[in-house]
C-alpha cells in the first residue's frame, strides 16, 4: 500500500493560490489537489499522477497531495489517476485551485461516488445491508454521544431516556441493544457491564462515521449480533482537524464540552487527544412530581490515539487508552446522594462508573500484492460501577479481554475472497446486588468467561450482479460449550436499478440480566429468577452454566430488503422495502406481568420478532434531502401467561427527516436547516392493577415528536448551532407509578414511553483549526 | 565425527537455502505482474475488459485505465501468459498491440464503446 495520508491544507491552499499570479512567462501553473472522495475528512493522496496530454507533460502530487503543473493555454484537460483508484478526466477552464476527489476501485466493501452524495446512504456494492452514515448526519440533531445520534436515522429506532439513567436506549428489527453488536472499530464496546450507558460514554464528536447493518452481521466480530451490527469509526489522528472544540448548553441545564488535538509525531506517528466532560448541576422538575426530570450527571472521558503508517511496508497501527468517569443521580427532589439511602426517606439513585480502555491493532498489506493483509486486534477494558436505587444496591465490576488475528487473501482471483481468523475472549464479572426491593438480602453473582473461536468468511463477486458472503465460526466457550455459528448473506442486482439482498445467521448469547435491565431496580418489584428446578421445562439433565441459572439465549435472524431506484424528474428517488424475522430457539424473557415482581426466566414455546419497513429518500432539488419510513413490527414474546407483545415496543413507526441547506453569499458560509419528525403507535403495557388504574388501559398513548436544527457556519473554521428538541411540548403523564409510595411495591418509575421534560432548545458551537 | 556434523548441518543449510529459493521463485512465478496496451474508451470498457481477463485461469488480479489504456495484470505464470490474457480481452471486442478483436465480437459491444470510431472516441472527452 503505497498511500501515505498528509494533512490536508484545503482551506489556506486555497487562499495561496488564489495569490499565486496566474500567468507567468505566457505559462500557466495549475494548482490542486487530490483527496480520496469517500472519506469522511478529506484523506489527501501523495503519488497521484496528474498527466496532461495535449503536451504530454506530467507530474505527481507531494506528500499533501497537492501538485503544480505547468501548461501553455486555457482549456485544459488533465487526466488524473492513483493506484487503487479509478482515473479521472478533469475540464480545467480557469486557473482556480484544482480540488479533486477521486473514488477507490469498486469492491464489495467500497463504495463509488461522484456527485455530492446524501449523508447516509445504502451502497449498492456492499452484499450486506449496510448503511452508512457520515459525519454530516451526525450534525444534524443535538447529538453529545452515541445514544442520541440515531435519532435521524429510520433503522434504528430510539426510546425516550428514562429518568433515573437519563440515556436513551436503541432497538433494531424490534429488538434491544443487548441483541446488536456495537463496535467501535471493530472492537464491542457496548457490551457486558456497560450495556445499558454505554451508549453514553461514546461523545458525538469522537465518531468519524457509523456503518449499521441490519440482520446477521459478520462472523468476523463473534456469535452475540442477532439483530444486526453497529459500527462507530472514530476519530483518527491522520485525517482529524489539528484543533477542534466543540461547547453544547440545553435548556434541561446540561452543559458539554468537546476538545480535539492533534499533532504529527514523525512522518510515520501522528497522535490525538481528544476531551470530553459534560454536566447538568441543575434539580429539574417540570412535572412538579417530585421526581428529577432527568439525572444531575457529570462526565468526564478522556482518549489518546496514536496511529502508525508505513506505506511503503504497508503497515498501519493503532494504538488506543481511555479512561471514563461517569456519574449520575436521579430520583425525587429531597434525595441527599450524600447520605445513606437507608438513612432517609426520599428515594433516590446513584450510579458511579469508572472505567479504562486500553486497544491496539496492527494491520499489514503486502505492497506488492494487495489482496494479501493480515491483521492483528486486541483489546482491554475495566470496568467498575457503583449504584444505588432506593434501598437497592448494584454494583459491577467486568474485566474484558479481546484479541483477533485476521488474514485475508484471495481464492485464484480478486473476485473469491478469503479471511481466516482466531479470536479469544476472556470476560469477568462481579455482581452484588439486592433481589428484594428492600436491600436486605444481599446477593453475589461471580463468573468467568473464556472463548476461543477459529472463523472463515468466504466472499464471491462476479463483479456484475451477484454477490454472496459465507461466514462460519466455531467457537469453544467455557460456558456455552463448542458451537458453530453460521452467517450467509446474497445480493443480486435484478435490474441496473433493483438490488435484492438477503441473509440468515444464528446468534447465540450470555444475558448479563442486570446490567442489560438497570430498570428493574427503578420499581419497587421484587426481581426473581426462575431457574432450573423452578421451571418445569427445563430439562434438569442439561447443564444450565454458570449465568443466574438460566440458559444462554439463541436465535436465528433471516431476512432479505429490496432497493429500487426509479427516475422521478431528472434524479433518482430510492425506494426501499425490508422485512426481517428473528426465531428464538431460546430466549430469557423480563417479565413484569406479575404485582410485585419482575421475573428473569428462559421461556418455553417460541418468540419471534418481525419487522417490515418502508423507505424513501429522494432530492428534490438541490441541497435538499427528503427521507421517509414507515415501519411496523410484529412481535410476539412466549411468557409464562401467554405470548404477547413485548412492553413499550410500538407497532407502527412513521419517521420524516428534512434537510435543505441555503447557500450563503460567501462560499462555505451556508445556512443549514434539518426537522425530523416521528411518530410512534401504541405501546402494550404490563396487564397490571396500578397500571390500569393510571392510564386506564394497557396501551400508552401514540407519542409525536417534532425536532429542528439550524445550522449556520462561517467559512470552515466555525459553526454556530441551535434545535429545539420536541417542538410540540409533549410529555408522558405521570411517568412514574406510585411515586408518593416509592418504598411500596407499586412503585414503579421504569414505564416510559414518551418524553418526561417536554420541549427543550439547546444550542452550540464547533470551531475547527487546521 | 565432529567434522562430519558440521557438513551435514552445512549440507542441511544449502538444502534449506535451496529450497527456500525454489519458494521463492515459485511466489514470483505464481504471482508474476505484467501489463498490456488494450484499446477502449469508457467505463462499460472497463467493466468487460477487467471481467474477461480475471475469468482467465491464472489471472489473480487485473485493472485496466481508461485514459492510459493500460491493463495491469497479476497472474500466475505458471497457469497462464500475457498473450492468453491479450487473446481474452481481444475475444470480448477490444483490440491489443498483438491481437485484434474479431468483428463479431467488436461488432456486440455497446454502440458507446465503439472506440475504433473517431465519433465515439471524441464523445467520450
Amino acid at each position: 500500500m503505497d498511500i501515505s495520508f498528509k494533512k490536508n491544507i484545503g482551506f489556506t491552499g486555497l487562499m495561496l493560490a488564489l495569490m499565486v499570479p496566474a500567468l507567468m512567462n505566457g505559462q500557466i501553473t495549475l494548482k490542486g489537489e487530490l483527496f480520496d472522495s469517500t472519506a469522511g475528512q478529506k484523506q489527501t493522496l501523495f503519488g497521484a499522477n496528474v498527466y496532461h496530454p495535449q503536451s504530454q507533460s506530467g507530474t505527481i502530487t507531494d506528500e499533501n497531495g497537492e501538485f503544480s503543473l505547468e501548461i501553455s493555454r486555457l482549456p485544459a484537460r488533465l487526466v488524473v489517476s492513483y493506484v487503487g483508484y479509478q482515473s479521472d478526466t478533469l475540464d480545467i477552464k480557469d486557473v482556480s485551485f484544482i480540488s479533486y476527489g477521486l473514488s477507490p476501485e469498486s469492491d464489495l466493501e467500497q463504495v463509488v461516488v461522484k456527485t455530492r452524495r446524501s449523508s447516509q446512504f445504502i451502497s449498492s456494492f456492499s452484499t450486506e445491508q449496510v448503511i452508512r452514515v457520515s459525519s454530516d448526519e451526525l450534525l444534524k440533531a443535538a447529538c453529545c454521544n452515541l445514544s442520541e445520534s440515531f435519532e435521524t436515522n429510520p433503522a434504528i429506532d430510539v426510546n425516550f431516556s428514562d429518568a433515573v439513567t437519563g440515556t436513551k436506549q436503541i432497538k433494531m428489527l424490534g429488538l434491544t441493544s443487548p441483541y446488536i453488536l456495537i463496535t467501535a472499530e471493530n472492537i464491542p464496546v457496548v457490551r457486558g457491564a456497560a450495556q445499558s450507558l454505554g451508549l453514553s460514554y461514546v461523545p458525538g464528536t469522537w465518531v468519524e462515521s457509523m456503518q449499521i447493518t441490519k440482520g446477521a452481521g459478520s462472523v468476523i466480530n463473534g456469535y452475540e449480533s442477532i439483530a444486526g451490527q453497529i459500527n462507530v469509526e472514530l476519530q483518527k489522528p491522520v485525517s482529524d482537524q489539528p484543533f477542534y472544540f466543540n461547547a453544547f448548553l440545553a435548556g434541561n441545564g446540561r452543559q458539554e464540552f468537546n476538545a480535539h488535538l492533534n499533532t504529527v509525531v514523525s512522518d510515520k506517528w501522528h497522535t490525538g487527544i481528544y476531551l470530553h466532560g459534560n454536566q447538568r448541576q441543575r434539580s429539574v422538575d417540570r412535572n412538579n412530581d417530585g421526581y428529577l426530570d432527568t439525572p444531575i450527571a457529570k462526565q468526564l472521558n478522556v482518549l489518546n490515539r496514536w496511529q502508525y503508517i508505513d506505506g511503503e511496508r504497508g503497515l498501519v497501527s493503532f494504538i488506543n487508552a481511555r479512561v471514563l468517569r461517569d456519574h449520575k443521580i436521579s430520583g425525587q427532589s429531597a434525595f441527599r446522594a450524600d447520605l445513606a439511602p437507608q438513612s432517609q426517606n426520599a428515594w433516590g439513585s446513584t450510579i458511579e462508573t469508572d472505567r479504562a480502555d486500553l486497544s491496539a491493532k496492527l494491520g499489514y498489506v503486502n505492497p506488492d500484492i494487495t489482496w494479501q493483509t493480515a491483521g492483528i486486534q486486541g483489546a482491554w477494558s475495566l470496568h467498575n460501577q457503583k449504584s444505588s436505587f432506593g434501598l437497592r444496591p448494584y454494583d459491577i465490576d467486568h474485566q474484558s479481554a479481546y484479541l483477533t488475528l485476521l488474514y485475508n487473501s484471495i481464492i485464484s482471483d480478486t473476485r473469491h475472497k478469503i479471511k481466516f481468523g482466531l479470536n479469544g475472549t476472556y470476560d469477568h464479572y462481579e455482581e452484588r446486588l439486592s433481589l428484594d426491593a428492600l436491600g436486605v438480602n444481599e446477593t453475589r453473582f461471580n463468573r468467568t468467561e473464556r472463548g476461543i473461536g477459529v472463523f472463515t468468511e468466504y466472499a464471491f463477486n462476479d463483479l456484475d450482479k451477484l454477490g454472496v458472503t459465507l461466514g462460519l465460526r466455531l467457537d469453544q466457550h467455557n460456558l456455552l460449550g463448542l458451537f458453530f455459528t453460521p452467517r450467509l448473506h446474497l445480493k443480486y442486482q435484478i435490474l441496473p436499478e433493483t438490488t435484492l439482498r438477503g441473509s440468515i445467521g444464528r446468534g447465540k448469547r450470555i444475558p448479563n440480566i442486570f446490567s442489560e435491565h438497570l430498570n428493574v431496580f427503578t420499581t419497587g418489584r421484587n426481581i426473581i429468577i426462575e431457574t432450573g428446578s423452578d421451571r418445569p421445562e427445563n430439562n434438569p439433565q442439561e447443564s444450565t452454566g454458570n449465568f443466574y441459572g438460566l440458559h444462554p439465549e439463541i436465535a436465528w435472524n433471516y431476512g432479505f430488503s429490496l432497493q429500487q431506484k426509479i427516475s422521478v424528474g431528472t434524479r433518482k428517488m430510492t425506494l426501499g422495502f425490508d422485512y426481517y424475522r428473528t426465531d428464538f430457539e431460546r430466549q430469557v424473557v423480563v417479565d413484569w406481568e406479575q404485582v410485585g415482581s419482575v421475573r428473569f426466566y428462559n421461556n418455553v414455546g417460541s418468540s419471534w420478532a418481525q419487522s417490515y419497513q418502508f423507505d424513501l429518500s429522494y432530492r428534490p432539488w438541490d441541497l435538499f434531502d427528503m427521507q421517509l419510513a414507515y415501519k411496523y413490527y410484529d412481535l410476539s414474546t412466549a411468557f409464562d401467561s401467554g405470548d404477547k407483545r413485548p412492553i413499550l415496543t410500538p407497532e407502527h413507526r412513521v419517521f420524516a427527516n428534512l434537510a435543505y441547506e441555503l447557500k450563503g453569499i460567501r462560499p462555505n458560509h451556508p445556512l443549514k436547516f434539518d426537522v425530523t419528525f416521528n411518530w410512534l403507535g401504541n405501546q402494550r403495557l404490563p396487564e397490571l392493577p396500578q397500571v390500569a388504574a393510571l392510564y386506564g388501559q394497557s396501551f400508552t398513548p401514540t407519542v409525536m415528536t417534532l425536532s429542528g436544527q439550524i445550522t449556520k457556519q462561517w467559512g470552515p473554521h466555525f459553526d454556530l448551532y441551535f434545535g429545539v428538541e420536541n417542538i410540540g411540548d409533549l410529555r408522558q403523564d405521570q411517568p412514574i407509578i406510585n411515586g408518593d409510595q416509592p418504598f411500596d411495591s407499586d412503585f414503579d418509575s421504569s414505564m416510559v414511553y414518551g418524553p418526561i421534560f417536554g420541549r427543550m432548545w439547546y444550542t452550540g458551537m464547533r470551531y475547527k483549526f487546521e | 565425527m565432529k567434522n562430519n556434523q558440521k557438513t551435514k548441518s552445512m549440507k542441511n543449510l544449502i538444502t534449506l537455502l535451496a529450497v527456500f529459493m525454489a519458494m521463492n521463485l515459485s511466489a514470483q512465478d505464481k504471482n508474476a505482474k505484467g501489463s498490456l496496451e488494450v484499446d477502449g474508451v469508457c467505463g462499460m470498457c472497463k467493466a468487460r475488459i477487467e471481467k474477461a481477463a480475471i475469468k482467465l485461469t491464472g489471472v489473480k488480479s487485473v485493472q485496466w485505465s481508461v485514459e492510459s489504456h493500460e491493463l495491469k495484470v497479476i497472474y500466475d505464470a505458471r497457469k497462464t501468459n500475457l498473450d492468453s490474457i491479450a487473446k481474452q480481452v481481444a475475444n470480448v471486442g477490444h483490440d491489443t498491440k498483438k491481437f485484434t478483436a474479431p468483428d463479431a465480437a467488436y461488432n456486440a459491444v455497446n454502440p458507446c464503446c465503439k472506440y475504433r470510431d473517431e465519433e465515439v472516441i471524441k464523445a467520450h472527452q
